[in-house]
């Protein structure tokens, strides 16, 4: 009996899926259906523009008392270059996650206008003493936004597969090694505030150690892809715990002195702490093993005993949190962090509203303190919701990691995730006195060139994973692995139907 | 190897919930210590940011906020400069007094009566506006006391005795509180510098928060004690010339060593006509310390007056008295001590039938557009004498001013009643003159205390020194419809 084969209703394809089959430069598999994740994430773009531009809008009005048609232009401006990003993601990584890039132009397009708010300030403050009006902050973050832009376009593009990575793992190393070393050499390293962390061309200066925080992180991972079995495998019992073997240490050790060395050579508490996270939780991630947690949080301990008691600029951070208000520290060395506290005091739950605060008594208000400006001006709810978009582009971050089908883009994922989220936590939280001030940079808020573009390169490799992770298998061919109607026709009873 | 991506995960959770509770704690839990905080600047520049509510009297603006073209946004201002500071007191960069400290919560506008106001400007994105302040002063009468009180050193304080308002209240010397507002630093703080270490006090109001001897105005609170037990105002007490002070070797004289009555013993009236020592010395040794200070008590003494907007001094009725200190005492000497507001309040309840309002600074509070959020109503503080005692020491108290020591509080057509004091004080200065009073006798509508500090340079009784600037107070204020 030959039943006539049933025809599948024709599957509807979302309109997006036509715009992003027109974009895609790998063929989607066919009779596959992407959900409508471009338009998804084109709908939350124009969202974060309107969110960015009203912001702009209500600075504008606070500032001048009305509106003009120049603020929606300059709004419209600012959602085509990251419409460029997104046209990226089309044509790149079709399937990649679809709120990742929404959020984080969301909390660019906040920071720039903060940065610019400042600007404004700076140049009352200028006018009134009769100085010469100093030069915008925010014009030139947009440069950099702009080639933000171009770099994260750059990554989707010339990174098709993330797992290539996996073979310069070693270059990578090195290469991170040397960018993290050139801030010393005289002659392009300059120090800023105590810390010798730039390099200086021109008007820009960089800080060459957030990108190599990625390179490096490459080499982590491409490196315990390939060792993970032994580090996790082989291993003594002292005391009941599993320790790793003592030659299988040496990684951990060189992680450790490397993150060390940047603390002492360049003053940088922030970038050592976030090395050493970060390699740390790869490394679990990789073996599996909580005891090189213990490992490394006894010699964490070790590192910062050492610190604080070797290097001042360490016991002054140290001191500065403890005895923030005791004395004459408000006066000193905790002087900007209990202003940066006046601030988040001033913004209550509601806050005093864009251009309706003081955020610039502030030292470093748009760089290192952009968050107790935010906190002002936007208030606790502000805050709450820059934190919970923080934690959306971790959360989706380590998404990504789960999906993924290999070890390098499961261990990068995590890496580069977890390195934003702590960096915001000992940021923020060095910010709020949860923790010792350290100088890190707000990823996407604070101005800064060398942030911004390492951490737009950061979503791009989300996106890729991600990307890679969200693709149906590609089936091996389209013949059937076997015919029905043989089947059927055969003497022997498949399945008794009466 | 999910697993453990998961466990980071949850762990990057954990640290923004760390965050976010810090957020919290520091945004709302621990916001308003860190707003109070003497090295926070904030402060300062937001409250100059907004406009200030004015303070009124009458229909005068006695303290008001100006848009200013400094770093700050309004500037406050008092335009009648020393008449009415001792009323609005002051407010600089850093610190205010009198009614700009204690009705600050209102003027700045953080006043949750101020609620509906603030919520439209949320929505208009208008700054927050103060609500304004109206006084119980009328600028009539508060002129006549600055006027006849002149540059001598002293305190006027006129009441409505049905209500307790306070209708003056001057105090000499005084200052202009517009420099200390100033928005420079410099300006404000050798401006506060200069009235700081003057030596005449000028930033002192000596109307509440000093408290002089009262001398014989005192004499009206022992005979209320007096009558309330039952004396009448024609019975004749013991006025010796000279009197014996129990367990001492003191012997209290009469002012100037004149002669009560017939040398032995007058009337209650007469002694307080012409304001007669031994008589009520003798009288207060005879009524006891106890039943003088429960008399004192119930007039305001040994407190201070409650919900009055501006600092106090607590008038004083000592305890613990032997026979010699009762009898100063019940003339206002030894240890005794009042404010001028306590004794306008003593004659106030007096004119007011015996029933003693309290006294009160601030009429209403108004919006930022004018409409009045709250009116104070008068209250009852006690009755400190019956109605019958009330009119008797009337009585007692017209004669004092037809025919006794306050005829320069004579108005004419209209009947006064009145007490002068000269309290002496310490040794080689001239007394201090007082004079108490209220006007008409028959249907008061002013009470006043004034007190000139040591008679104003001049030796004199409080008849010649300060009945005359009471007498104009009380003409200003039976003028002022």
């Amino acid at each position: 009996m030959t039943r006539p084969p049933i025809p599948l209703p024709p599957l509807r394809r979302p309109r997006s899926a036509d715009l992003t089959a027109t974009f895609a430069g790998l063929p989607l598999p066919q009779g596959t259906n992407l959900p409508p994740y471009r338009r998804r994430e084109l709908v939350l773009l124009v969202f974060a523009g309107v969110l960015a531009t009203s912001a702009l809008a209500a600075l504008t009005f606070a500032d001048i008392g009305e509106l003009s048609l120049g603020i929606f232009s300059i709004g419209l401006g600012f959602f085509c270059l990251w419409a460029l990003a997104h046209l990226a993601v089309r044509r790149f990584a079709p399937a990649a996650d679809p709120v990742l890039l929404p959020v984080v132009v969301a909390l660019n397009g906040l920071g720039l206008v903060m940065i610019y708010r400042l600007d404004l300030a700076k140049s009352e403050a200028a006018k009134q003493a009769g100085r010469h009006i100093p030069p915008g902050a925010a014009q030139v973050q947009l440069v950099w936004t702009l080639l933000a832009v171009v770099v994260f376009v750059l990554v989707l593009a010339l990174v098709r597969d993330h797992r290539k990575l996996a073979r310069y793992a070693y270059t990578a190393g090195l290469v991170g090694i040397v960018g993290l070393m050139l801030p010393i050499v005289p002659g392009i390293g300059t120090s800023i505030n105590g810390a010798r962390l730039w390099l200086r061309v021109g008007p820009f200066s960089f800080q060459p150690s957030e990108v190599s925080k990625i390179i490096i992180l490459v080499f982590f991972a491409g490196y315990l892809e390939s060792k993970r079995d032994v580090l996790s495998l082989a291993s003594r019992s002292v005391l009941g715990v599993k320790l790793p073997r003592a030659r299988d240490l040496g990684p951990v050790l060189v992680a450790w002195l490397a993150s060390l060395g940047i603390l002492v050579v360049q003053n940088d508490l922030g970038s050592s702490l976030l090395f050493f996270g970060m390699f740390m939780v790869v490394l679990y991630v990789a073996t599996e093993r909580a005891s090189w947690f213990l490992v490394g949080f006894v010699l964490f301990m070790l590192g910062a005993v050492l610190a604080g008691t070797l290097f001042t600029h360490v016991q002054i951070r140290v001191d500065g949190w403890l005895h923030a208000f005791d004395g004459d520290n408000p006066s000193s060395t905790s002087y900007q962090l209990v202003q940066g506290l006046y601030g988040f005091a001033a913004g209550g739950i509601t806050g005093t509203g864009l251009g309706e605060g003081h955020p610039q008594k502030v030292p470093f208000a748009n760089t290192d303190f952009v968050m107790a400006s935010l906190g002002e001006e936007l208030g606790l709810t502000g805050v709450m919701a820059i934190l919970t978009m923080y934690a959306l582009i971790v959360l989706r971050g380590m998404r990504a990691a789960l999906g993924a089908k290999d070890t390098f883009g499961k261990l990068l994922a995590t890496g580069l995730s977890f390195t934003l989220a702590l960096q915001v936590f000992v940021q923020v939280g060095g910010v709020m006195r949860l923790i010792p001030l350290t100088g890190l940079t707000l990823p996407f808020v604070s101005y800064g060139g060398s942030s911004i573009v390492a951490n737009a390169a950061i979503i791009a490799l989300l996106l890729r994973v991600s990307d890679s992770s969200r693709r149906a298998p590609e089936p091996a061919s389209d013949a059937p692995l076997f015919d029905p109607g043989a089947v059927a026709d055969s003497p022997t009873q498949v399945v008794k139907t009466t | 190897m999910n697993r453990p991506v998961r466990k980071v995960a949850i762990a990057c959770l954990v640290l923004f919930a760390a965050l976010l509770v810090n957020a919290n704690w520091l945004q709302v839990g621990e916001a308003s210590d860190l707003k109070t905080q003497p090295t926070n600047g904030r402060q300062i520049t937001e409250r100059l940011e907004r406009e200030r509510g004015a303070i009124v009297a009458g229909d005068v603006e006695i303290a008001r906020s100006l848009p200013s073209n400094d770093q700050y946004k309004f500037l406050r201002q008092y335009p009648a400069g020393t008449l009415y500071a001792d009323v609005t007191g002051y407010y600089t960069l850093f610190t205010a007094a009198g009614l700009e400290r204690s009705q600050d919560v209102f003027l700045s506008g953080d006043d949750d009566r101020l609620l509906a106001s603030r919520v439209t400007g949320l929505f208009t994105n208008k700054q927050r506006r103060g609500g304004s302040v109206v006084t119980t002063i009328l600028p009539a009468v508060q002129q006549a006391a600055a006027q006849a009180l002149g540059d001598r050193k002293g305190a006027v304080v006129a009441l409505d005795p049905s209500t307790g308002a306070v209708l003056a209240m001057v105090t000499s010397p005084s200052y202009d509180p517009s420099p200390l507002a100033s928005h420079t630093e410099k300006t404000a703080t050798s401006a506060y510098g200069v009235l700081s270490r003057d030596p005449a006090q000028p930033l002192l109001n000596r109307a509440t928060q000093q408290t002089y001897p009262p001398g014989s105005t005192f004499k009206l609170i022992t005979a209320a004690a007096a009558l309330s037990q039952g004396r009448q105002p024609d019975d004749r007490v013991p006025a010796p010339d000279q009197l014996d002070l129990p367990l001492s070797t003191v012997r209290l004289p009469n002012f100037d060593g004149e002669r009560c009555g017939d040398g032995e013993t007058d009337t209650l009236i007469h002694a307080l006509t012409i304001s007669c020592n031994t008589a009520f010395a003798k009288l207060g040794i005879d009524l006891g310390a106890e039943t003088l200070r429960k008399q004192a008590e119930a007039f305001g003494l040994n407190a201070t007056f409650p919900d009055f907007p501006l600092q106090q001094a607590r008038s004083v009725f000592p305890a613990k008295l032997d026979g010699a200190q009762t009898a100063q005492s019940a003339i206002g000497q030894y240890n005794v001590r009042v404010t001028p507001l306590q004794m306008a309040e003593v004659v106030a309840a007096i004119a007011n039938g015996g029933t003693e309002m309290k006294p009160y600074l601030v009429s209403e509070l108004r919006g930022p557009d004018k409409k009045t959020i709250s009116r104070t109503n008068p209250k009852e503080l006690g009755k400190p004498v019956s109605g019958d005692v009330a009119a008797e020491l009337t009585t007692m108290m017209e004669s004092v001013v037809t025919s006794g020591t306050g005829r320069k509080a004579r108005i004419d057509g209209v009947s006064v009643a009145g007490k002068t004091g000269t309290a002496e004080h310490g040794t080689g200065e001239p007394p201090h003159a007082w004079f108490v009073g209220f006007a008409p006798s028959d249907a008061p509508k002013v009470a006043v205390a004034v007190l000139v500090e040591d008679g104003g340079g001049e030796v004199g009784t409080g008849g010649a020194i300060a009945a005359p600037v009471a007498k104009q107070v009380m003409q200003a204020a039976l003028d002022t419809p």
